[in-house]
């Protein structure tokens, strides 16, 4: 797991201000606690004896709280909250668009497509690969995992608007 | 015993067949390649592969889907050994010692030590497996909704405890994982929670997109942004001969991490990953020249990779024998023999002896496999890692859109799927655990069910969890892993996982 150095055992609490990642980490997790309680709170909740539909969600809400608030509460040792740890977020966002990408159009321009277009959009521009090189693998890619999958597994993929 | 042996052997007539010898060849084929490539571990492996077996038989895709795990415990030691890349979590700490002898021009004999050392946990965990399982399940026919409430909540702290790192923390994530498992109908009234009003989310989330998403996307996207050329030194097979000396260096490690990888493999937790932790702290421990470990120690690879395939098989014994995951992978695996309409219990030993049996058999056929893949045809797997990362992780990706989206036919999932990926990139980068969100998850509807259960039986009377032995003593064993953790956080004590390199020095 990939962590930042935390403050060192003996550095003085003044030297440790600052927002830390468990105080960041913590606030959010007990915010959410809080919120899924107040929507557990909306379903029956039923009675202690004989627990509703939001008993267990609306009790579990409040432990995230509360574990959400021990974590920020010890959360001076763990390490500063820094953005450019995320510096490779960037990237991983251009991954998660491909993506959604692919979760838009599966079922509206079918699976060869989609997955070629997908290909496209990982080897040509996220990665720059040549041209050449990121077309036939392309081709390759997309008709043969769907001759795979769909003619020897027989999973069903979805047939676009093109009607292949 | 006679009555084992008898059943081991109808077992193997069924293993033996030519298709479940094909599927257990395939599974293993695959898991030595999930094992051996970054950003594919074997939870995210074993889910993606999930939707291939709707149209196998159950024995036929268990077979299949344990393939891929215990091959994956193999492969995930060659880029360990070879690369210092370890190709799952497991192999962690097979980098250390294993790339040290590479250095040394002892790779070839690490590699022929960590397929050894797997080899004889991966059969003798079988053997506990065999003899454990089923007086298991025996005892556990008469467990009620009281006794199963109890299992499961122990499991979750058993899990937190475990998997080392802040106590709250794992709490939390488990916490988040039963939520998430409690999104959709409730299992008793039949009540929408959480779904936003979207029909899809009715049936709940899915456990592949889950996993993929955790384990696999975020995995790739942590690996995709450092992708670095790299270069494989192929050994040659002359080289893949270990001395005498490094034999017998060999010999207590494997056997401890034979007997400590199953114990730890009951666990509830990330067994294969813990135990091959705990088994370098041990094997550390014990040696008589320490100063070696870090420097190309063959019991740093022998002790570890034993130990991960031992607790491979381990994991099975809750899965099979009760019915309950005893961390995310067992639970995919519940989750695929529960498609084909097979019901996990302490039932199914005696129901399905078949399934039991058959698979029991076909986990020493796939060892034998797994040794023959692994050590004369390792430089054949080797050439796959020559494939740059840059143009592996897209395909991977490719997989993994078609796996998702072909459970249940639904772009949600997909959505699910991405949702998680990103979820699960900030919980790494901030130092949160998955495992403890998946099986929360898994467990969710059977804990609240059998919760609910436990006081319509008892009349609203939470007397019942205290009144049961089997429950009471559960619950005592939660109550005790939790006082150490407040204990060990207030007086800042290191612990035994300290020790072991289990968790991080504060």
């Amino acid at each position: 797991m990939e962590r930042a150095p935390s403050a060192a055992p003996g550095t003085p609490p003044s030297a440790r201000g600052g927002l830390r990642d468990d105080y960041v980490t913590g606030a959010a997790l007990a915010l959410a606690g809080m919120l899924i309680a107040w929507q557990a709170w909306q379903y029956p909740i039923g009675s202690l004896a004989e627990p509703g539909p939001g008993y267990l969600p609306f009790a579990l809400g409040i432990a995230l709280g509360v574990f959400g608030a021990l974590i920020a509460a010890g959360g001076g040792r763990s390490p500063a909250f820094r953005w450019e740890r995320f510096s490779d977020g960037l990237k991983g966002l251009a991954i998660l668009a491909g993506l959604a990408f692919a979760a838009l159009a599966l079922e509206r321009l079918g699976y060869r497509i989609t997955i070629a277009v997908l290909l496209l959009y990982y080897l040509g521009v996220v990665e720059r690969r040549p041209w050449i090189t990121t077309f036939v693998l392309t081709v390759v890619v997309a008709l043969g995992s769907h001759y795979l999958f769909a003619r020897l597994l027989r999973v069903p993929l979805p047939i676009g608007m093109f009607g292949f | 015993m006679l009555e084992t042996l008898g059943s081991l052997a109808t077992g193997f007539e069924i293993a033996l067949q030519p298709q479940f010898l094909a599927y257990a060849f395939a599974g293993c084929v695959i898991g030595t390649l999930v094992g051996m490539l970054p950003g594919l571990g074997p939870l995210a492996g074993i889910s993606l592969l999930l939707p291939g077996t709707f149209g196998l038989s159950p024995t036929a895709a268990l077979i299949m889907l344990a393939g891929v795990y215990y091959g994956a415990m193999y492969g995930g030691s060659t880029t360990s050994i070879l690369m210092r890349i370890p190709g799952e979590a497991a192999s962690v700490m097979t980098c250390i010692d294993g790339y040290a002898m590479t250095q040394k021009g002892r790779g070839g004999a690490a590699l022929a030590i960590a397929a050894i050392g797997s080899f004889v946990a991966g059969t003798l965990s079988v053997v506990g497996l065999m003899l454990l399982a089923p007086p298991l399940a025996e005892f556990a026919i008469r467990f009620g909704p009281a006794e199963y409430t109890s299992l499961l909540v122990v499991g979750l702290i058993v899990l937190a405890y475990m998997s080392g790192g802040s106590m709250p923390k794992m709490l939390a994530m488990a916490a988040l994982g039963l939520l998430c498992g409690m999104i959709g109908m409730d299992v008793m009234t039949g009540y929408a929670r959480f779904t936003g009003g979207a029909t899809e989310l009715r049936d709940g989330l899915g456990i592949v997109p889950v996993a993929v998403g955790l384990f696999g996307i975020s995995e790739i996207i942590l690996s995709a942004a450092k992708a670095r050329e790299v270069s494989v030194r192929q050994p040659k097979l002359r080289e893949l001969v270990p001395t005498g000396a490094e034999l017998k260096a060999s010999v207590g490690p494997i056997a401890r991490g034979s007997v400590l990888g199953f114990l730890i493999g009951i666990i509830p937790g990330s067994a294969h990953i813990i135990s091959s932790f705990v088994s370098y702290g041990i094997e550390r421990r014990l040696s008589k020249t320490p100063e070696r470990f870090g420097s190309g120690a063959v019991e740093g690879v022998a002790g570890p990779e034993s130990a991960n395939n031992s607790a491979a098989s381990g994991a099975f014994v809750p899965m099979l024998a009760l019915g309950v995951p005893s961390g995310p992978i067992p639970a995919v695996m519940l989750a695929a023999i529960m498609i084909h309409g097979v019901i996990p219990g302490p039932l199914l030993i005696a129901d399905r002896p078949d399934i039991f049996w058959g698979f029991i058999a076909s986990m020493y056929v796939g060892n034998v496999v797994l040794l023959i893949l692994n050590l004369p045809l390792v430089g054949l797997f080797i050439q796959v890692l020559r494939i740059p990362y840059r143009y592996l992780y897209p395909l991977i990706l490719t997989l993994c859109v078609i796996g998702v989206y072909a459970v249940s036919q639904s772009v949600v999932d997909i959505w699910i799927m991405i949702a998680m990926g990103f979820l699960g990139y900030g919980m790494r980068k901030l130092g949160y655990e998955p495992a403890p969100l998946v099986l929360g998850m898994v467990i969710a509807p059977l804990l609240e069910l059998s919760f609910r259960q436990s006081l319509a039986l008892s009349g609203g009377s939470y007397a019942i969890f205290v009144a049961r032995p089997v429950s009471a003593a559960l619950l005592a064993l939660a109550v005790v892993l939790l006082a150490l953790s407040v204990r060990i956080a207030l007086t800042q004590r290191a612990d035994w996982r300290q020790h072991l390199g289990l968790e991080e020095r504060a």
